[in-house]
């Protein structure tokens, strides 16, 4: 599978990301520079890293939503290309309009990282599979702006369809129905608050990433 | 249109012993300034000598005792005096890192004041090459019932993780502590540690004349003009009012700054390098042209202000020296390689422009408007900077507390819970939680697990940097000496703990007024202490800082030397954390136990004693203290513990409590175990140089041989978890309670402050 990661002046995770995706895929993803970059052809994944974007100081993600490579990141996806958007890339894909929806501040108004239970709700997805039948993972999270909103014909149809990737167990930022990731309509895109690519092994994140991004290296 | 003719008339303008006066430069070091100018100076030269000769940049106070501190062992590439303190780890890799304070602008403007210290201390880091993977903060509050405290806790730690967060580097550990005599002055420590190839290690020593001087990062403002000076003076009610002299942070130019650094680090195109920290534009180019030449002899530069980024229009060149706006740096660039760093810093869309040449005259001289506004040899500003003996007394020693005298506990159950959850011992879990202590990917043991040390992988190895923060104030109150000794001896002891190898340390030491015998009789007792721990350790020091006149009308903090320590771990897959007891454990106790009470968390909490009748704090024995980390260490890496704890605040009850919590199992003490000592001293005595260790049962017999054979005190002091005791914390017939109200106590004190609307 080739992938790339989509580095931003202030994304922070995109190293984290690298890693995650090289121990997945054996192969050394594409660090795709936001204002020169060109996302090479024939690209499966690409993964929009967490982090602060353009500092972040306005709206998370808002700016991001505006730089030189979002046009190829669009034309990945309508090509039916997978994206999976953690943290910072969760709230850039809602500020593009490739996932609905938006990400305010935490109800607490504090900045939150912990080890977050998380209930898988459907593993009937590209970015679940590997799950099998395990309901309950632990995900590290780290964010400020996490409180996931929608207005409710939206949350509706995101439960109607399936597309509700993970919910909180004991939600930690107000999000709406305790979502924790949701999937595109096509099921190619997925964006969420806590990090996979820190649950992956060798560290206090824990194990419960690797089978998302296994999930992945299957689909395509 | 600005007035050029008026400012440069105002920065030509001769000052006078008043104007000098105000700048905070007394009669004596007024006459050493006339002195080696030959006359007298204009404002930007004022301005200057008064920020490099202030007590923040010159250490006059403290140069000559810091001296004391020795700086060398085998693994040292770089001591005190450069940007950051550089070890080697192997494989040709270094550790590079340093500790320094942001404490008045914390206390004046707690966001951006702890927000700045983070970004200050992160450039000292990646200013030698180092790209930096962890972050560490030691804090100190004032009473929790004091009107001021809920709100600067509250901005404090924002401004960390605000800052931290964005730049994309995990915070790891940390220490917080509540004492009224932090009410008027908290105190805001923050270490970065870094990761860098020794054959790519930068300095600021080096430059030779005639290469270009070049600016990177943000534009120059009005902020932060005379933080330095600041931080030299006491505070007094009202001085809130010195807000416009804390810097503003922007941590997303940081995170810029550094990626920039390091990708034209990897080019050769830098000769030297300073970050533009406290005193800014000053003290960068004053530092690396004293400390250049091939042999350190000194060179000058030559500065045109005009060509300086400025944020505003109208600046003087006073203002521009003096500044202190946040994330800038100065090179020396080789003189081919202009268009190299230009276009890296393009990349990132920052200011870099080239801002002067470095000379060969040996002087600074600044031009602004195309005039000369400044014209004043370097050597005088750094090696002739005012070099005092203080005067200073003894402290006075304490008598021992004769705790025979207070009656004994009715039930130690409620002890242990009213210890747990007094604020110093109350967990730190709010605070934190707001930190990213993962990003990165290689924390393997953060404060999420409030351990001994933070384990931090160095990043596509099996090897990890244990790093840990101490300073227990108590006892360097009541005897700075040993209070000194037992700081340095703690970091060695949780470093060894984990499993690491301790190599060397940073220090941050905080005191008040140094112009008070008493207060620098603290000061040079405690160093002298430390001094003697970390020769005796091998554990030297290799940088640090110094923060004195942390004093509010006329009451000086209790005196805080902060030690950072950083140790090697070579096998990642042999290390030990406090989670980790398992159910059947036999706890054992490394270390004698003499029960010493004095100056002890106990005294304070449950005595109420906190001042001279609280007695002397535990005596330091540096040689067992050396011998039973070492102990433990092996144990560690030969793989026979499964969950470690140095004893140290609270007694080996409170070790063992917070090593029950974070394994999640219950413990049955003896509190019998131990003949003729006092029940409330075996559990509660802060004796120096013990760790707690649960082992499997059946290894009970080898450990007691293999201690008996090193000749290594040990005692079994209770068992985890047994099937009678499940959740419980038993101290035989003398009490218990349950691990849940244990943890609820433990952690609800610091969010029920924090939420609480009075």
């Amino acid at each position: 599978m080739k992938t790339a990661v989509i580095v931003f002046p202030g994304s922070n995770c995109d190293r984290d990301a690298e890693m995650a995706l090289r121990q997945a895929s054996g192969q050394d993803p594409a660090m795709v520079w936001h204002k020169d970059g060109t996302i090479p052809d024939g690209t499966d994944l690409v993964m929009v890293p967490g982090g602060f974007s353009y500092g972040d100081y306005l709206r998370c993600g808002a700016m991001a939503a505006n730089s030189p490579v979002i046009a190829q990141l669009h034309a990945h996806a309508e090509r039916g290309g997978y994206i999976l958007g953690v943290c910072n890339g969760f709230q850039i894909l809602c500020e593009t309009g490739l996932l609905p929806g938006a990400l305010m501040r935490n109800t607490s108004l504090n900045f939150v990282c912990k080890p977050q239970k998380l209930k898988i709700e459907t593993s009937n997805s590209a970015f679940t599979s590997a799950y099998g039948r395990t309901s309950e993972i632990s995900i590290p999270i780290a964010h400020h702006d996490g409180n996931y909103v929608a207005d409710e014909a939206t949350l509706d149809t995101l439960e109607g369809e399936g597309r509700v990737a993970f919910r909180y167990v004991g939600n930690p930022n107000g999000s709406a129905r305790d979502i924790a990731g949701v999937i595109s309509e096509n099921g190619r895109v997925l964006g969420m608050m806590p990090h996979p690519e820190r649950a992956i092994g060798g560290h206090e994140g824990g194990t419960d990433g690797v089978a998302m991004f296994e999930s992945l290296m299957t689909a395509a | 249109m600005t007035d050029t003719s008026a400012i440069i008339a105002a920065m030509q303008a001769e000052q006078t012993e008043t104007d000098a006066a105000g700048h905070g430069i007394n009669a004596e070091e007024w006459h050493r300034l006339i002195t080696r100018l030959n006359r007298k100076p204009n404002l930007v030269e004022l301005g200057i000598y008064s920020v490099m000769w202030s007590e923040h940049c010159s250490y006059k106070s403290s140069r000559r005792h810091l001296s004391k501190f020795p700086t060398k062992n085998k693994h040292v590439i770089q001591g005190p005096g450069e940007n950051a303190g550089v070890i080697d780890i192997g494989d040709g890799q270094a550790a590079v890192f340093k500790m320094e304070s942001h404490n008045h602008p914390s206390y004046i403007e707690p966001y951006q004041g702890a927000a700045t210290g983070v970004g200050g201390i992160l450039r000292d880091v990646f200013t030698m090459g180092a790209r930096p993977i962890a972050l560490v903060n030691a804090l100190r509050f004032g009473d929790p019932s004091h009107p001021k405290t809920r709100s600067l806790v509250a901005g404090v730690v924002a401004g960390i993780g605000g800052y931290g967060n964005c730049v994309g580097v995990p915070t790891v550990a940390g220490e917080t502590e509540f004492h009224s005599g932090y009410n008027g002055n908290i105190l805001v420590n923050a270490m970065a540690v870094g990761l860098a190839d020794q054959d790519k290690i930068f300095y600021a020593r080096g430059a030779t004349p005639g290469n270009p001087i070049f600016y990177v990062g943000s534009k120059t403002g009005r902020d932060g003009i005379h933080g330095a000076t600041m931080a030299s003076a006491e505070f007094s009610e009202g001085d809130e009012d010195n807000r416009p002299t804390v810097q503003v942070g922007d941590p997303f130019t940081e995170k810029l700054l550094i990626e920039a650094c390091l990708e034209l680090m990897a080019t050769d195109a830098i000769q030297a390098i300073q970050d533009m920290g406290a005193a800014g534009l000053t003290s960068s180019s004053v530092e690396m042209a004293d400390s250049g030449g091939e042999n350190g002899e000194g060179i000058g530069v030559e500065m045109d202000l005009d060509k300086v980024p400025q944020r505003e229009t109208g600046m003087s060149a006073y203002e521009i020296m003096l500044s202190e706006s946040q994330e800038r740096m100065l090179m020396v660039l080789y003189p081919d390689k202009i268009d190299v760093a230009k276009k890296v810093f393009e990349k990132y869309d920052l200011d870099a422009e080239v801002i002067g040449m470095t000379t060969d005259s040996g002087r600074m001289v600044l031009k602004q408007f195309g005039e000369t506004v400044c014209d004043i040899p370097v050597a005088p500003l750094a090696e002739d900077a005012p070099n005092y003996d203080r005067p200073w007394v003894e402290p006075k020693k304490r008598a021992p507390l004769d705790i025979s005298k207070y009656p004994e506990p009715q039930d130690y159950g409620e002890v242990l819970l009213k210890l747990m959850s007094c604020p110093d011992m109350a967990s730190k879990r709010w605070i934190w939680e707001q930190y990213d202590r993962h990003v990165m990917g290689d924390t393997v043991d953060s404060s999420q697990s409030q351990g001994n040390a933070a384990i931090v992988r160095i990043h596509g190895t099996n090897k990890a940097l244990a790093i840990t923060s101490d300073c227990t104030p108590r006892y360097v109150a009541a005897d700075p000496y040993e209070g000194g000794k037992q700081a340095v001896a703690e970091a060695y002891r949780n470093l060894s703990a984990v499993g690491a190898k301790p190599i060397a340390i940073t220090d941050n030491l905080n005191f008040g007024n140094p112009e008070k015998p008493e207060t620098m009789g603290y000061i040079v007792k405690a160093i002298e202490g430390m001094a003697e721990a970390c020769r005796t350790l091998d554990f030297p020091v290799v940088s640090g800082n110094v923060s004195l006149y942390n004093e509010t009308d006329g009451i000086a903090i209790p005196p805080t030397p902060v030690v950072g320590g950083v140790g090697l771990i070579e096998d990642l897959t042999k290390v030990a954390t406090l989670k980790g007891a398992q159910e059947g454990d036999v706890l054992i106790l490394i270390g004698e136990t003499k029960g010493h009470l004095g100056a002890s968390l106990y005294a304070r909490e449950i005595l109420g004693l906190d001042g001279e009748d609280a007695g002397p704090p535990p005596p330091v024995d540096l040689e067992t203290e050396q011998r039973n980390a070492d102990f433990v260490r092996e144990l560690v890496e030969q793989g026979l513990v499964n969950a470690v704890h140095d004893v140290s605040d609270g007694g080996i009850a409170c070790a063992t409590a917070e090593m029950a919590l974070a394994s999640g199992v219950g413990v049955i003490f003896d509190p019998t175990v131990k003949s003729g000592i006092d029940n409330r001293a075996w559990l509660f005595a802060e004796d120096a140089g013990r760790t707690m260790l649960a082992i499997d049962k059946d290894k009970t017999a080898d450990f007691v041989s293999k201690s008996a054979a090193a000749n290594i005190e040990m005692d079994i002091v209770g068992q985890c978890n047994e099937p009678d005791a499940r959740d419980l914390i038993i101290f035989g017939t003398y009490g218990g309670t349950s691990l849940s109200r244990l943890r609820e106590a433990h952690e609800g004190w610091l969010p029920g402050y924090m939420n609480k609307v009075d």
